[in-house]
């Protein structure tokens, strides 16, 4: 077998930015399903919960109805992550060839979880007719464990690629040994896996409790829209204010850990103390422009302290600093700007429960929730084009650059758009199958469907 | 045994549940296609739809399990054999979101027109899922995939060997899924299905075992090194295959209501650990031996610790899993 000419410079250049679009595009798509994986089971159970501990038949019937809804998701989602995986070698096997007996580990225990999380979310799924009520309530319970854990080991091996620790390189650059608990517990662990896990129960806390909201708006007022709305707006709103917490955490531990990224993010030019913090604007090597400034900010937020000195971006070697800081910093803006939102929205509903144990009236607070969903998946992608796009030219920060990682392999770009017409229509179906089981539910009032697969539709809805 | 070698048994372990599980519920996609017409195939696709709902996705984990212990284990091995593969292994990816996401969207939507779309994407990529990752493991074998990566993207895989064997995974996925719909039919108490599928396994039996005798041939004009391995230290496993295929044909044939599945299992099971023990020493043949490629140790032991955990808490479950499923616990029409 001749060995492939390499590819001229122009080529594998192209081949990274295909490559990096393809990788955002997948991971954006499979991060939302992830999150469901991660906290709908969560929202199933409270709903399952109160409908066995009270008797209430609305609850039931909605933890029936989210659990067909998380079959779909699940499927989905359990597809899209094995893309990923796929990915890490026909996207980047450089860098699996370096690092991966380091950074593995933690996919390798995250395997685990996604085993367990797969068998006890079948059981509990199709469990419902057969299985006695608090037998299959426990069923469920180990979903809700995995998904914690799943988060955990894959953001873990994230934030190792932002702080890489527990290996050793001989003189060629080869991974020699490697300590699998540094590895897990590395420095960024202890922000990005609560901020991702945290980040998961707002998701599905909006995006569940918006389906209802609009339903509402429609003149849906049963007690079964109600309690949709209440039992996952309560959980998105028990997480946003933590959340707040710690992403500020998060942020500090940047400055410190990643000044590159940190200044990307807050468009810092010039090293010093009294740093301004910009909202907005468009970053420039002369400064921001179009941004509201508030001096001395920026420095108090990093070390309570108007003294504080941040790292510019100027102080960086230009081949290190992340690229598109506009793009960074506005994403970074937008992420904090809907959490914020969020939280404000969490204030009005709270106040208005404790004065009179009911939602707001107005039809603004329902259509508020309605966006709250979509904000928060929006806010969801801000936070990991910061992470991403932050760390490069990096993929092992300090260690392998991203275009050190990335394949040889011909056709990245028309794999990319292959991507994103299959992607295209599977999340255009999705939605479609997701909206017409709900048409079903509320035609037919119960949650039944077809048996045979290509029975006619008549059998459906009694 | 060292730590290297138990790795890759470990690695072994993972392909042979996912052969056997994955490669079964491909089978039924396979048996989903042909069936016919919505009235004629009714019947025989409630019956593969029952089985596979509540197990497809447990099934579907060990082949991330492979996937995992091949990159965190055996580095260099995972990006040789995706720099130089990356054709069937994008095809194979491609297939199975269309197979996964067809096989949800089937059961939740009513539509006739819908239905049948979803189902055939369904049951099309249950076939070309495996063939792909049949050409895969045919290239490894066959020695074409070079230590250092970046085999030629065609022509190490466009070959007699690596086709047959694509061929070969695609008929005994589909002689496994028809023994174990015998068995979902016998429990049902639908002979018509028993016989329907009785016919089928027979039929895939011969298929895959003429495709496993050409591979044979193939086998020895393009990996001969791991021919003459199969044919020495292997050939009691060979034997076994051969014996549990016989037997399984001769209980067909007489129609017997004996157990099929251990059989059927049984000549799959010896078929890979015996590609195993002709490729020992080398992951790559002949270019990348296991302790070549091998992570460092305390890496081996995280995945040992992996394994055993997998083995108390998965398999466990899985058999809970299996258990409900086969008692019909598991409403699977949702």
């Amino acid at each position: 077998m001749p060995p492939l000419d390499p590819l001229p410079l122009a080529a594998s250049a192209s081949n990274l930015l295909a490559a990096r679009e393809q990788m955002a595009f997948t991971l954006g798509f499979h991060i939302v399903l992830s999150c469901l994986g991660v906290a709908l089971p969560a929202t199933i159970l409270v709903a399952n919960y109160i409908g066995l501990k009270k008797g209430d038949e609305a609850a039931i019937e909605l933890a029936k109805r989210w659990s067909k809804a998380m079959a779909v998701t699940f499927a989905v989602g359990a597809v899209t992550g094995t893309v990923l995986s796929f990915e890490f070698g026909l996207l980047w096997p450089h860098f699996m060839d370096r690092f991966g007996a380091a950074f593995g580990v933690a996919f390798a225990i995250e395997g685990i979880f996604f085993f367990l999380e797969a068998i006890f979310l079948a059981i509990y799924i199709y469990g419902w007719k057969r299985l006695s009520g608090w037998a299959h309530f426990w069923s469920g319970v180990p979903m809700f464990v995995t998904g914690i854990g799943g988060a955990f080991s894959v953001v873990a091996a994230n934030a190792w690629m932002n702080q890489p620790q527990g290996f050793t390189l001989n003189a060629a650059g080869k991974v020699v040994d490697v300590e699998p608990l540094k590895v897990l517990w590395n420095p960024a662990t202890g922000y990005e896996v609560p901020h991702m896990i945290l980040a998961a129960y707002m998701v599905v806390g909006f995006l569940v409790a918006s389906v209802y909201a609009v339903g509402m708006l429609k003149g849906r007022r049963d007690r079964l829209h109600r309690l949709g709305l209440l039992i996952p707006l309560t959980i998105g709103l028990i997480a946003t204010p933590i959340q707040l917490f710690v992403g500020d955490t998060a942020a500090r531990a940047v400055a410190d850990h990643q000044p590159a990224k940190f200044a990307g993010m807050e468009c810092i030019q010039e090293t010093g103390g009294h740093q301004t913090e910009y909202v907005g604007g468009v970053c420039t090597s002369d400064g921001v422009k179009a941004a509201i400034p508030i001096p001395d900010l920026d420095s108090f937020l990093v070390g309570f302290s108007a003294d504080t000195k941040v790292t510019g971006l100027k102080s960086i070697p230009a081949d290190e600093r992340p690229p598109a800081n506009t793009f960074l910093h506005l994403s970074f803006d937008l992420m904090v700007g809907i959490g914020t939102a969020l939280l404000g929205l969490g204030a009005w509903f709270a106040w208005v429960w404790w004065k009179r144990r009911d939602i707001p009236k107005t039809p603004w607070f329902l259509r508020a929730v309605a966006v709250s969903g979509i904000a928060a998946i929006v806010a969801l992608w801000c936070g990991w084009i910061v992470t991403e796009v932050g760390r490069q030219p990096w993929i092992v920060q300090g260690y392998m650059r991203t275009s050190e990682a990335v394949t040889d392999a011909k056709g990245i770009w028309f794999s990319f758009g292959l991507v994103l017409l299959v992607y295209a229509a599977l999340g255009t179906t999705a939605i479609l199958v997701l909206r017409s089981m709900s048409r079903r539910w509320r035609e037919g009032g119960e949650s039944e469907e077809a048996g045979a697969p290509y029975s006619p539709p008549a059998e459906a809805a009694p | 045994m060292s730590k290297a070698d138990a790795a890759a048994a470990i690695l072994w372990v993972g392909a042979t549940f996912y052969a056997l599980f994955g490669g079964a519920d491909f089978g039924g996609g396979l048996w989903d296609l042909v069936a016919g017409g919505p009235e004629r195939g009714e019947r025989p696709r409630t019956l593969i739809q029952r089985s596979l709902t509540p197990v497809w996705e447990a099934n579907h984990v060990w082949l991330i399990f492979v996937l995992v212990v091949l990159w965190t284990a055996f580095p260099p091995a995972f990006s040789a054999i995706f720099t130089t593969l990356y054709v069937p292994i994008a095809l194979a990816a491609l297939g199975i979101v269309l197979r996964g996401a067809g096989f949800a969207f089937r059961k939740s939507i009513v539509g006739l027109q819908g239905r049948r779309a979803m189902g055939a994407t369904f049951a099309i990529s249950s076939v070309l899922t495996p063939f792909f990752m049949g050409t895969v493991v045919g290239a490894i074998a066959s020695g074409e995939v070079p230590a250092g990566g970046n085999g030629d993207a065609f022509s190490t895989w466009l070959q007699p060997l690596p086709l047959l064997i694509g061929a070969m995974f695609v008929a005994s996925g589909a002689y496994l899924s028809a023994v174990f719909l015998v068995g979902d039919a016998r429990r049902a108490g639908d002979e018509e299905m028993e016989r329907y599928f009785e016919r089928r396994a027979l039929g895939a039996a011969v298929v895959a075992g003429a495709f496993a005798v050409a591979g044979l041939f193939a086998l020895h004009s393009e990996a001969r090194y791991v021919f003459d391995r199969l044919t020495s230290q292997g050939l009691p496993l060979v034997i076994l295959s051969l014996l549990c295929g016989a037997v399984l044909l001769a209980v067909l044939l007489r129609g017997g209501r004996r157990p099929l599945r251990p059989l059927a299992a049984g000549a799959v099971v010896a078929v890979i650990w015996g590609w195993g023990v002709a490729q020992f020493p080398y992951l790559l043949p002949t270019s990348l031996r296991i302790d070549q490629a091998a992570a460092p140790d305390p890496t081996m032991t995280i995945i040992f610790i992996v394994f055993a955990i997998a083995a108390v808490l998965v398999l466990p479950s899985l058999g809970l899993l299996y258990t409900l499923a086969q008692k019909d616990l598991l409403e699977s029409e949702h």
